[in-house]
């Protein structure tokens, strides 16, 4: 059985009784077994409820009582959304054992429309990191070059669906986490607008930023889980009100007329003044001209305080991350490891719980917030903000969307960049959209030549140009 | 600026334990981040106002309804000690007195 197919195709399957879910199921488990030795993506997969959870999605198929067109797919989940009665660990020591009591709202939308979490996805410890690297646990390498990264944080649901494990996986995306590793494994990776999807049951890293949103394999299945997933929750009062959807609806119009014409995409001159290698320029060259013969319009555009992103994210990121992480202390809950007061077992609880990039931006993050540098640091950044978000305003005045490079480089191999500071620079085509709180897409666009990995283009969006995103990168994907 | 970070006052503040090594280590990569974010000094923000959340949205209300909770029984599953069944046992918080 081909996993490595769309969630539409899989549906379609289902329907005709070509396939169970149980069959389907069985078959994400057997490729798991036989390549997630080498890969890693998996942390862990509750066996037992995905077979159950098949079991029953069959059950309701053969009453005709099926919950959706998509009931008795594998979804899967990265580990820091939570998901009922399975543990959520974000890839730290601190969480390791912690069970989830509950469904995050993303998941529990996902089992009302008969989806079945699938395994708990590897990532950067509490998200943090642009390579996979920092999990306290193991490395997930990327399945078209294991001597590489998948990207990160999202490096494990990036890894699933580009080695075929489940056909589709949720991930979080707080400056990039899930566009960049969607194009260091070459599938599509959507950042919805803040607000969008519902984080009520995602461990909280910048709060003001994070948004969860899904890897999928072609355009429709990304617009079938944001229309899945997407609609204010009461449980966040940072949900955007109002229901939402069309998005699959939007994919289809653009698979189906495959033309791009009346849309006008954007291309910010600073993304575009060197800082990528030449394999990805070429690959980005040749997708601009591919969008003029679909019937785009190219127009130049500028974001000038793009410069100032990575400042103002280091900055921002980290002092919510700061207060976010001061709540696992090992008292309550997660590991605790004893001091000779109450104090010490603070101290030693987070000292030994948390990574070293952990540990690294929670110091940052008290630095910048701390008595004397709030005004210097936080604030200023907090101002900057607000000029990348009128950059962004101002873009979209000029276009529909706007078209640049995803990351400098395709993906890179283990322990390239050793460098934290090297590390937070390679964010820089991810980053100002968190801050804006706009929308994003990753699309295959091509291979480098010299390495044979794939390049993506980045598609950037206004505030709720969602369907826009994913008309184009659909109509883009066909041609 | 770089001079001015006092890395074990600020694991202090954060309440992490850090080894001797790490100290140092953290003290230089800091000081390195901290110079490349001192960039924003050079932006001109005089009558810019902050952004705090990229949503503008203020006073998300709620009625005010008791709602069914979760199980003590779940939450407790996850603590890292439990007394009865119903405390879940902390270390002492003061001192304990001389005899």
């Amino acid at each position: 059985m081909n996993i490595k197919t769309t969630l539409h195709e899989l549906a379609a399957q289902l329907a005709s009784k070509e396939i169970s879910s149980a069959e389907l199921c069985r078959a994400c488990l057997a490729e798991v077994d036989q390549r997630d030795g080498e890969i890693g993506a998996f942390l862990e997969i509750n066996r037992d409820n995905v077979l159950k959870s098949a079991a029953e999605a069959d059950a309701r198929r053969a009453k005709g009582e099926t919950l959706s067109e998509f009931d008795g797919i594998p979804i899967g989940i990265k580990d820091n959304i939570c998901v009922k009665d399975e543990r959520c660990s974000c890839a730290s020591k601190i969480l390791e054992n912690l069970n989830s009591p509950y469904d995050a709202t993303a998941v529990e939308r996902l089992r009302n429309q008969g989806f079945i979490p699938f395994g708990r996805l590897n990532m950067d410890e509490f998200a943090m990191g642009s390579s996979c690297e920092n999990s306290a646990f193991q490395k997930t390498r990327n399945p078209l070059d294991t001597s590489r990264v998948p990207g990160g944080s999202s490096g494990g649901s990036a890894a699933c669906v580009a080695a075929g494990f489940t056909p589709a996986a949720l991930g979080s995306d707080t400056g990039g986490s899930i566009r960049q590793p969607a194009a260091f494994c070459g599938v599509v990776g959507m950042k919805p607008t803040y607000g969008r999807v519902s984080r009520h049951g995602l461990v909280a890293f910048a709060s003001s930023l994070d948004q969860i949103g899904p890897f999928t394999n072609d355009a429709e299945d990304a617009g079938i889980l944001l229309d899945a997933i997407s609609g204010f929750d009461k449980m966040d009062s940072t949900s955007l009100p109002g229901n939402a959807g069309g998005f699959a609806d939007a994919a289809r119009r653009g698979s189906e007329s495959g033309s791009l014409k009346g849309m006008k995409f954007g291309l910010p001159k600073e993304y575009y003044s060197g800082g990528i290698d030449a394999g990805s320029a070429k690959v980005l060259d040749s997708a601009i001209e591919r969008v003029k013969s679909l019937g785009g319009e190219i127009v130049d555009v500028s974001l000038p305080h793009t410069k100032y992103a990575i400042a103002v994210y280091y900055i921002i990121a980290t002092a919510e991350a700061s207060a976010n992480l001061a709540r696992f202390d090992g008292m309550r809950y997660g590991r605790r490891i004893e001091g000779k007061d109450l104090t010490d077992t603070y101290f030693k609880s987070r000292g030994e719980g948390f990574g070293d990039e952990v540990k690294r931006r929670i110091l940052l993050g008290t630095y910048v917030l701390s008595s004397g540098y709030y005004d210097a640091y936080y604030l200023r950044a907090q101002k900057v903000r607000t000029l990348i978000r009128q950059d962004f305003e101002n873009a979209f005045k000029q276009c529909d969307m706007m078209l640049t490079p995803a990351a400098p480089q395709v993906a890179f191999k283990f322990g390239e960049k050793s460098d934290p500071l090297q590390m937070y620079l390679s964010d820089i085509f991810t980053i100002s959209l968190n801050l804006a709180g706009t929308c994003g897409i990753a699309v295959p666009a091509g291979i480098d030549e010299a390495t044979g990995m794939p390049v993506a283009m980045q598609l950037l969006g206004p505030a709720l140009g969602e369907a826009g995103l994913l008309q184009a990168t659909a109509a883009f994907m066909r041609a | 600026m770089e001079s001015d970070i006092n890395i074990k006052y600020i694991a202090e503040l954060a309440r992490l334990e850090l080894s001797g090594e790490q100290t140092g280590k953290l003290q230089q990569e800091l000081e390195r981040i901290v110079g490349y974010i001192d960039e924003l000094k050079e932006v001109n923000v005089d009558g810019v106002e902050p952004t705090a959340h990229a949503a503008a949205l203020t006073n998300a209300w709620r009625e005010d309804v008791v709602k069914e909770s979760f199980p003590r029984n779940t939450m407790f599953a996850n603590a890292p000690g439990v007394i009865n069944d119903t405390l879940i046992k902390l270390p002492r918080v003061l001192p304990q007195e001389e005899a």
